[in-house]
This record gives structure tokens, C-alpha cells and sequence, in this order.
């Protein structure tokens, strides 16, 4: 069952330095305030995978967290580069960082591929790429049955899966609405998840088809509302496309991200 | 008298009226977003428009300044996860045309969005390939809108993100269950196709008022011109108020959101 924790709580109790870890959610609902905590907790040589590394990844990046990357697409959406990410892979400020690039649809068959327990994922594509002469981790295969050529990749297995939803309930059910992204194989395929959530109710209020993490499925539940800003939770508040924009200019100077970072996240963040 | 219009203007109409009312368009986010919309506000209001982050059918009254604002999933028919997306819509070949943008072109039309250099020492890095490598393999065919400068329209890619027909014209022949590939690329100056044999990129349309050495100068290699060279119709009045008033709504959505 899901234990309720803080949010500090959570992240001291299940993410180590060293770990695998995957914060996901696709646009939507991206887990800004968990990040923030794992930079505070000064966490260290992380290897992070995420689909789209996004804000927070760039702050992670930037902070010092992590020694590695596996991503499929690392660009502030709609506005141009992460420049911390770039800084560390170009010039390695703070520290090197490692990365292994994918496409979306490999990135999505390998979570798929860790929540139903396989190895590999399977999939028609890479065809006529690069990424396969400078990532080691694409193979090619045979299918045995027709002999057509497939692109394989190993299953995304993380240590510590990190996802934002809108609701939980008192048992520690959670519903994920909206774009719902990968998160719920991303939780499936890992060894542990932390799930923040806007609220906690005492009815999800969930449709039949809803996407429903059971409380059995989940290791902690942290209330953190607010906790996908500046992303947005569906619902609850609207992406701060403004915000967005505005982090080009602090993110490009080592200088100004720091400051922002002293007084975002050390000064002023946290329960 | 003909009308007022700006080349970037010029481009989107263009690249909008490649697309038709019975199309399922997977759609790249900036032009091709742009373009997409455009289609779908004035002649292919049933144009069905899809983005990797789930949403299915969707009809922004606002251009996504990401591939996820909440915007594409309020507007949608349905929002499905990404895997899905990508393995039974996309893989499983429920999509007709893969709309992609790009930071570098070439001749045999493959696409670079990962960096400009050398991948370990990079000039400059670029976000990467996010869902198009696939898209356009398993679309049906691919339509490109980019604006044309010597930098992005370059005689050989520096990485090949996503292949248009490789880097000798051939990497589709014999491979079984992939689309047709690029059919068109719409820049602010013209329109380019794939020339049938050799699958290099041939100028088909000049856009009203370009002309060839504006497009040679703006071209890092050789470009071959059709021998019945068009002229792209100008954009309506209609298209033009259109796309003027979905860029001024974006503009102050994005702007004023805090």
C-alpha cells in the first residue's frame, strides 16, 4: 500500500545519490516541486531519464544532481534550448553529463517494455537514423517469424519513478486526467515511485476508464499542491507559458540561474 | 490589386493548403502547428489533427506554444497515453501525413534537429529527435515546412535525426513497411518536391515575386528548378485574416498567461 508521506520525507527516504531516476509527465503535469526537493536534498550522480527533460530537468542539471541523461528530446518547448543541459553536456558545468539519445516512440516502448517486466522493447523504427551510430543501447533484430528488420532497445528500469497527479485518495489510490503521458508505465516499470498529487479527497471521483494508479502499485504519496508549476495540472491551474519564456534568459547565465536558484528553491521553496 | 502578405505569411498558406479535409495529420509543433491549424480554420475544417502528447482530433482555438498545453487535450476527442500514441496510432499505420518542421535540411530531404558539428564536441546542440524519426517512417507521407536559408537547406545534414531518403536518395528502397516519405517541402520562398527517380529535391513553384537566383543564393547546394517552374497563388484575403487573427489570439495567450 501506498504510504502518505511528506514530500521531504519521500524524497530523503527513496531517492539515493547514485540512483536511476525517472520524473516523467508529458508537458502535463511534470513534477516541479518533487525536483526542487531532490535539489535541496543536495542529491548526487543521478541518472535521470525523461522522455522531454524540460525546466526541470535544466534545474536539476544546472543544481548539480546528475551524472547522466537518457532523454528523447532536451529543448524548452515552443521557445529553444535548455542551456544548463547544454552547458553541462558542451562545457560540463557543473559536473560532465553523460547522454543517451532516443526517439519518443523508443523511449515510450522501453518504459512500456519495463512495466510489463521484459528486457527489450520492439519496435519499426530508427530506420535510416544516425542515433543508432552514436547511441550503443539500439540494436537491430530479426523478427523471427517474418525476418523483418526491427530496432530494439533495453526496457527502462528505474530505481525511483517521480510522477504529479491531480488526486489521491485516502487509501492512496491515484487519478491521472488529462494528457496522461507515460507516467503510469513509468511508475509500473520502477522499483519505487513517488506520486505528488494536487489533493487528497476522500472520493477520486474516477470514470470507469479512468487512469487510476492503485494504491497497492505506488510506494508513497506526498500532497504537494501546486506541485506541477510551471507546468499544469488539468483542472487545477494553466501552464505558465510566460515563465516558460521567461526561464531563456535566467537559464543561459550561470550567474542568474543561481541567483534563481538560491531564491526559487533554497530560499523560498519547500514545505 | 493584389494583396499585402509577408513571405512567412506566403509560407503558411501555402503549407496549409498541402493539407485536405480527409487527412490525419500528425503534427510537428511551430509551422507545422501553424500550417495545420490554419487548414483546419478555413478549407479542411475536418482535417483530423493529432500530437504526440495523446491528444486525438484536437481543435486549439490557441496555437500550443508545447505539444502539450492544455489547450490540444480540452479540444480533443480523446487523449490517449503516449505509448499508445506512438505503437497503435502512429506504428500502426492510422496516420496519413507525418507535418514536420527542422533545423537542417538537405538535398535528399533528411531532416537534422540534433546538433550542428560533431556529436560528442557540438557547435551547437539542438533539442533532439522527440517523435520524429518514427513519424517519418510510419506516416503514410511527410510534409515539411521550413524557412529557406543557406543554413538549414545544406548540400549534407550534419546528423541524420530523421530520414527523408537517406544520404544517397535510396535508404527506403526494399525496406518493407515505411511510408512514402517527403512528398513536399514548403518554404518562405517555394515549394520543392522529391524528383520521382533520384528522390533530390527539385523546385516545382516559385512563391509570387521570388525569383530562381533568390532561391539559388538561399540553397547550400546545386538546386535543380522543374522544367514547368510554377507560380504559387497568392494567398486569399480570407487566409490572411485567418492566420492573422490565430497569431494575434497566440500571441496574447502566451503572453499574458501567469
Amino acid at each position: 500500500m501506498a504510504e502518505f508521506l511528506s514530500l521531504k520525507e519521500a524524497v530523503s527516504r527513496h531517492i539515493s545519490d547514485g540512483d536511476t531516476v525517472a520524473m516523467e509527465g508529458f508537458t502535463h503535469l511534470i513534477p516541479f516541486a518533487a525536483g526542487h526537493e531532490i535539489i535541496r536534498q543536495k542529491k548526487r550522480d543521478l541518472t535521470l531519464i525523461r522522455m522531454t527533460p524540460d525546466l526541470v530537468y535544466d534545474q536539476m542539471i544546472g543544481a548539480g544532481c546528475a551524472s547522466k541523461l537518457i532523454f528523447s528530446w532536451g529543448g524548452n518547448p515552443g521557445v529553444g534550448s535548455l542551456h544548463r543541459l547544454r552547458d553541462a553536456v558542451e562545457r560540463g558545468w557543473p559536473n560532465k553529463l553523460d547522454i543517451l539519445e532516443h526517439s519518443h516512440a523508443a523511449m515510450a516502448c522501453a518504459y512500456e517494455a519495463g512495466a510489463a517486466g521484459l528486457p527489450l522493447a520492439v519496435l519499426r523504427g530508427y530506420v535510416g537514423s544516425d542515433l543508432p551510430k552514436v547511441n550503443d543501447q539500439i540494436k537491430f533484430i530479426e523478427c523471427p517469424f517474418t525476418g523483418e528488420k526491427l530496432a530494439a532497445v533495453p526496457s527502462v528500469r528505474p530505481d525511483v519513478s517521480v510522477v504529479h497527479a491531480q488526486r489521491a485518495d485516502r487509501k492512496g489510490n491515484v487519478l491521472v486526467e488529462g494528457i496522461i503521458g507515460i507516467q503510469k508505465e513509468a511508475v509500473l516499470a520502477a522499483k519505487r515511485s513517488i506520486v505528488t498529487v494536487e489533493e487528497v479527497v476522500d472520493d477520486l471521483g474516477a470514470s470507469a476508464n479512468a487512469c487510476v494508479l492503485p494504491s497497492w502499485a505506488v510506494t508513497a504519496i506526498a500532497e504537494a499542491p501546486k506541485g506541477a508549476k510551471p507546468s499544469y495540472a488539468l483542472g487545477y491551474y494553466d501552464r505558465d507559458n510566460a515563465f516558460y519564456k521567461e526561464w531563456d534568459g535566467i537559464a543561459r547565465d550561470r550567474d542568474v540561474f543561481q541567483k534563481w536558484l538560491n531564491d526559487n528553491v533554497f530560499e523560498n521553496g519547500g514545505a | 490589386m493584389s494583396l499585402e502578405f509577408t513571405s512567412s505569411e506566403m509560407m503558411s498558406v501555402t503549407a496549409a493548403r498541402a493539407l485536405t479535409n480527409d487527412m490525419t495529420c500528425f503534427v510537428g509543433i511551430g509551422l507545422p502547428s501553424e500550417a495545420a491549424n490554419l487548414a483546419r480554420l478555413t478549407h479542411a475544417p475536418d482535417v483530423t489533427l493529432i500530437y504526440e502528447s495523446g491528444t486525438l482530433q484536437t481543435k486549439p482555438d490557441v496555437l500550443p506554444l508545447s505539444i502539450g498545453d492544455g489547450e490540444l487535450c480540452e479540444s480533443a476527442l480523446t487523449t490517449v497515453s503516449v505509448p499508445e500514441m506512438f505503437r497503435y496510432w502512429l506504428q500502426g499505420g492510422h496516420i496519413s501525413v507525418g507535418f514536420l518542421g527542422t533545423a537542417q535540411i538537405d538535398r535528399y530531404a533528411n531532416l537534422n534537429t540534433t546538433l550542428i558539428g560533431d556529436y560528442r564536441e557540438p557547435k551547437v546542440r539542438l533539442p533532439g529527435g522527440g517523435g520524429a524519426p518514427e513519424i517519418a517512417t510510419n506516416a503514410h507521407e511527410v510534409f515539411i515546412t521550413v524557412k529557406h536559408s543557406k543554413r538549414t537547406f545544406v548540400k549534407d545534414v550534419d546528423f541524420v535525426t530523421t530520414v527523408g531518403f537517406g544520404r544517397d536518395g535510396k535508404a527506403r528502397d526494399n525496406v518493407p513497411n515505411i511510408g512514402r516519405g517527403p512528398t513536399v517541402v514548403i518554404t518562405d520562398l517555394c515549394i520543392l518536391k522529391p524528383d520521382p527517380q533520384t528522390k533530390e529535391l527539385v523546385v516545382t513553384s516559385l512563391h509570387p515575386g521570388v525569383t530562381r537566383e533568390q532561391v539559388i543564393e538561399a540553397t547550400g547546394w546545386e538546386i535543380r528548378f522543374a522544367d514547368e517552374l510554377a507560380t504559387t497563388p497568392e494567398p486569399s484575403a480570407k487566409e490572411l485574416e485567418v492566420l492573422r487573427d490565430l497569431k494575434a489570439r497566440t500571441n496574447a495567450h502566451h503572453a499574458g498567461q501567469q
